[in-house]
């Protein structure tokens, strides 16, 4: 490691090192001191104003005003001047193939779709199939760890995973490795647009990758809400004749309703909002293009900013409804508890 | 009591804080720093850092150096930021060229000893440094490539009793023997992460230019004739004869031709027996062969022979491409690197490391390593028509569209009429902004 960069300049490391904890400790000392200042009646009325203060001057500088801001480009060329709704125009003209539509077809359909679906039933089967054994923690606790890697880590082991060579030449992927085992040819696995052109295969390709990172945090969270079943319930219901499949349709399914509801809202922004693991692995192209991807090359593959911020305002407008959803079904499920 | 304690006590280290970066920050060790932005990484790397020793010896000035392969997306927020780095080296000058346009460049002028530069370099090179036209330089080169070049392993082409041919039509002859006999003739790969598809543009730019003319090319770069006027969809047609119907005539086919990444290109050619016995690739492929089959020499494992010409009217052309350096922020240290870079003794240094081709003719021809990288050297000194790489001059994109549609023409080359009307589509806008 290079640590010349560090000692090499100590006024910042110590002004880092002492200052960040110091500055903190100064503002809520100072702020305590202003409030006791006050008149009793207003302490608590001010009191949580200081304290969330900070906060919400960071989410409205680094997330409000520059959404605004990108809201105002949208309609602007790239030098500033105003054109109206031509940016989300050349954006979205061309359906079903131009502008941005594959990548709204991808994101909104194929990722939100698939992904949101093989993530809840994976982490639902194993949130209840692991309840029932001993060894529940290691299994647990094996199946999160792809969550400890970074996405464009998980990208790259993937990729050599999907790696292609010639039908006839050994293969240097692993998948393609056990499909030659039994004898079929080797499959593009990210650039072959099967069917027909429309790429679900290779979109398919792509989920697994992000399946298979978040896998574990579904699981983990449906398993905590299985656990709070109370377990006298499952007790009635197997007294009173009920099979397992049965007591998981009518007991544990229900009950676990709005947690399920919760992740899957979650995913369904996930989903929309995915950009690394295209973005490593075929960089869009193969018909594998999504919203966030698009975004980000209009805007430095392309210079275009303009158009990147139309593709941006697309993709809110597109996660508002879901995000107020969320929102709502937290409330409930906070409600119940 | 504890609260006073408590209060002074604060105030006091906040004070000795405010006091050491007051004092700390902007401090400059011995001669200074340059930041340098560029995108080299493992054995590239190793050779730039060896370019870089004699001038921080002799001067004292730390170069300190940050990459990407991400470039455009780096530099662009950074300069944005106003916080860009001193000098950025990029393998193409289309970036630094629109920040150019931008005024975010400084002129080279007064850091570059011009005299020596009109001197030691070719005019088209000086030229090319200056994209605004306003007679100030905003970019210099110090290495080129040169490009059309097509790599073949002579002992294959001696085994089969395959000559290399002169002319284009000697070419296709030799394409369509090569098929008889059994064997793909060509090896192409065009993954490149977001650059996937430029080698498909290499084949393609040079084919303009060696069928079509200068002037063509120029029109094309300039974007006043359109994709699908007859010279470029002619020279997309005659790529699509080197691919053959279906790609037939690549190894591999379109799945190996999209999925492969472009350094892994020589890899079929070089085994035994060989699954392909040309390709085309610009000089500096010579490294990824070394690196990925150990023990090849150049000359006895691999030569090249130019792309013929087309079209004998326009013979002797070549595409060219170098690495560009520009500086974003007039600092004294900043001015000493640039100047250094424009040196016959800097270029020299990657000259003998193997791999590049210095713009600088002062460096000797024996420096090159090879007798491959001696030809070369002299290809770019003596070429009668040297044009610059098309689509690194184009808007960015016009680029990345042509990079994309490439890749689709070579997946399914029967659509060739609808991806000219999407890149003229495309020139319409993007030479506007």
């Amino acid at each position: 490691m290079d640590f010349s960069v560090l000692i090499g300049d100590i006024p910042t490391l110590v002004s880092v090192i002492v200052g960040v904890p110091l500055v903190l400790v100064a503002y809520i000392v100072g702020a305590e001191f202003l409030v006791r200042r006050l008149p009793d009646k207003l302490r608590p009325q001010v009191r949580p104003w200081i304290w969330v203060g900070p906060a919400i001057a960071m989410v409205a500088a680094f997330l409000f005003l520059p959404a605004v801001a990108t809201f105002i480009q949208s309609f602007q060329d790239n030098h500033g001047n105003f054109i109206g709704l031509q940016n989300y125009a050349t954006q979205l003209a061309g359906f079903p193939t131009g502008g941005a539509w594959i990548a709204v077809r991808n994101s909104i359909i194929v990722w939100l779709v698939l992904y949101m679906i093989f993530v809840l039933i994976f982490g639902l089967m194993m949130a209840v199939l692991f309840d029932r054994v001993q060894y529940e923690t290691i299994v647990k606790s094996l199946i999160f760890m792809p969550m400890a890697i970074s996405s464009v880590a998980s990208s790259v082991i993937w990729k050599f995973m999907y790696q292609y060579q010639p039908p006839g030449e050994t293969q240097t992927g692993t998948l393609n490795a056990l499909v030659t085992f039994f004898h079929h040819d080797p499959v593009a696995w990210l650039q072959d647009q099967w069917p027909n052109g429309i790429g679900i295969l290779n979109n398919l390709a792509l989920i697994t990758v992000a399946t298979w990172g978040l896998t574990g945090f579904s699981m983990v969270i449906l398993s905590a809400a299985l656990k709070g079943i109370p377990a006298d319930l499952l007790e009635a219901a197997r007294v009173d004749g009920a099979g397992e499949l049965t007591i998981f349709r009518r007991v544990i399914f229900p009950l676990m309703m709005p947690t399920i509801v919760v992740v899957a809202t979650t995913l369904v922004i996930f989903a929309i909002k995915v950009f690394d693991v295209p973005y490593v692995m075929t960089n869009g192209n193969f018909n594998t293009d999504v919203l966030a991807l698009r975004m980000y090359n209009l805007m430095y593959l392309s210079h275009n900013y303009a158009a990147a911020s139309a593709v941006a305002i697309v993709l809110l407008v597109a996660v508002v409804p879901v995000l107020v959803f969320n929102l709502r079904q937290f409330r409930a499920v906070e409600a119940r508890r | 009591m504890r609260s006073k304690w408590l209060r002074r006590s604060l105030v006091l280290s906040m004070a000795a804080v405010f006091t050491t970066v007051a004092c700390g920050t902007g401090s400059s060790q011995n001669a200074g720093t340059v930041h340098f932005l560029g995108v080299w990484s493992g054995q590239e790397l190793t050779n730039w850092l060896a370019v870089l020793k004699p001038f921080e010896d002799q001067t004292g000035i730390k170069v300190s150096y940050e990459a990407s392969r991400d470039q455009d997306a780096i530099l662009t927020s950074r300069v944005a930021a106003g916080n860009p780095p001193d000098v950025a080296g990029a393998p193409s000058p289309s970036l630094l060229t629109s920040f150019a346009k931008q005024g975010k460049v400084v002129p080279l002028n007064d850091a570059v000893d011009m005299n020596a530069l009109q001197g030691d370099t070719a005019q088209s090179w000086i030229k090319l440094g200056e994209p605004l036209n306003d007679g100030k330089l905003y970019e210099i080169f110090a290495w080129a490539d040169v490009k059309g070049l097509i790599w073949y392993d002579p002992k294959n082409f001696q085994a089969k009793g395959y000559n290399v041919p002169k002319s284009w039509d000697d070419l296709m002859a030799l394409q369509s023997q090569i098929k008889n006999d059994g064997t793909k003739p060509w090896c192409i790969t065009v993954e490149s992460g977001s650059a996937t598809g430029w080698p498909a543009s290499d084949w393609l730019k040079e084919i303009v230019l060696s069928q079509s003319g200068p002037s063509v090319y120029d029109q094309w770069v300039a974007g006043t004739i359109k994709w699908s006027s007859d010279p470029i969809k002619q020279a997309f047609q005659t790529f699509g004869t080197i691919l053959g119907p279906n790609d037939s005539n690549v190894y591999g086919g379109s799945q190996q031709i999209i999925a492969t990444n472009f350094g892994d290109v020589g890899t079929p050619m070089l085994k035994s027996p060989p699954k392909c016995y040309m390709l085309n690739q610009a000089s500096f492929i010579t490294t990824f062969f070394t690196s990925a089959v150990p023990g090849v020499t150049p000359g006895t494992d691999f030569n090249y022979f130019p792309l013929p010409d087309i079209n004998s009217q326009y013979a002797g052309a070549h595409v060219v491409a170098g690495d560009t350096f520009s500086m974003f922020k007039d600092t004294p240290q900043a001015r000493k690197l640039i100047q250094y870079l424009t040196t016959a003794d800097a270029q020299a240094v990657w000259v003998k490391a193997g791999g590049k081709i210095a713009v600088n003719k002062n460096v000797p021809i024996s420096d090159y390593p090879d007798p491959l990288a001696k030809e070369e050297a002299q290809i770019i000194a003596n070429t009668q028509i040297a044009k610059y790489d098309a689509t690194d001059q184009m808007p960015a994109d016009m680029k990345a569209a042509a990079w994309a549609d490439l890749v689709k023409f070579i997946q399914n080359q029967g659509q060739l009429n609808s991806l000219l009307a999407h890149l003229d589509s495309v020139q319409a806008t993007a030479y506007k902004s």
